[in-house]
């Protein structure tokens, strides 16, 4: 059978974390991660990171936005209708 | 391959249905446009906000590109979903006033793009990031200092992907870059961020810094 090098493993990860890749690439892939622990660890990692950088960023948006933006668009209506 | 048959027919459905109401718009019932701007404005000020970082000035790009989209909207094809192309304008205009801002060229942005082979920080465990220790402040300010400290390009692409959640193919319209494109810099800035997390994190918690290779 075909494996793959750690650093072919570590160039899919993020089509990995992104579910972009062929199912046998991702039978190889998870292949590879079940024998390496350093690659399942940066897996891991990577992942972790992005899931509290992305936790951290539930942002709102700017108090008003919506209201400010429907008010500029009112005026462009009024000038499209003249 | 059933998901794909699937996904494709909701994407028709979503198409057609943005057909029909950019239609009406153009015949003249205006209000309706804010029905095409709502499921999105938040995508389109996150997208001004990844490239510009100030409240401000995203706001202000996100007003002048749903504008343009509107005065503009004779000549949207309707080929793509309208989020893409709204993203495309509103990534342009982002790009054009942080050109003005900082007085520098695209050309230069994009002659700082390395994107050669990146080897990643080795862990033996994620458990050995200290992230249970940290306070939930010191987190978001260690997250915060790991965004910032990625070079642009890759930033922009981690944010409109991994917290805007934007599609790769939405983010490659927005960056105006290529789906390649946008998939290389993304395995790089995400095992950069990793990275960049990883090392500071450390280095407060146990005052030492991880020895180089």
């Amino acid at each position: 059978m075909i494996t793959l090098s750690c650093e072919e493993v570590r160039r899919e990860i993020s089509n990995y974390l992104d579910d972009d890749m062929s199912p046998r690439m991702r039978r190889l892939l998870e292949v590879h991660l079940e024998q390496c622990r350093k690659c399942a660890v940066l897996l891991d990692s990577t992942h972790n990171v992005l899931v509290l950088l992305a936790d951290e960023h539930r942002f709102e948006l700017p108090a008003g936005f919506s209201l400010r933006m429907r008010h500029m668009l009112a005026k462009e209506f009024e000038k499209a209708k003249s | 391959m059933q998901n794909t048959l699937v996904r494709e027919s909701e994407n028709d459905r979503i198409l057609e249905g943005e057909r029909e109401l950019i239609a009406e718009i153009l015949a003249g019932n205006h209000e309706r446009y804010y029905e095409l701007i709502a499921p999105i404005e938040r995508r389109v000020y996150y997208t001004a906000y990844a490239i510009l970082r100030t409240e401000a000035d995203a706001e202000e790009v996100s007003q002048e590109a749903i504008l343009k989209a509107f005065r503009g909207l004779r000549t949207f094809r309707g080929e793509a979903k309208f989020s893409s192309w709204l993203l495309s304008i509103v990534g342009n205009e982002a790009r054009m006033r942080l050109r003005r801002r900082r007085e520098v060229s695209l050309e230069l942005l994009k002659s700082s793009d390395n994107e050669g082979e990146y080897t990643p920080i080795e862990l033996a465990e994620w458990r050995e990031i200290p992230v249970e220790a940290l306070a939930q402040k010191e987190l978001a300010a260690r997250l915060e200092e790991a965004l910032a400290a990625l070079p642009e390009i890759y930033r922009e692409v981690l944010i409109l992907r991994d917290i805007d959640e934007l599609s790769i193919a939405e983010t490659s319209a927005a960056l105006e870059i290529t789906v390649p494109a946008v998939k290389t810099r993304l395995l790089r800035a995400r095992l950069m961020v990793r990275d960049y997390f990883v090392s500071r994190s450390w280095a407060r918690h146990t005052g030492l810094r991880k020895a180089q290779p």
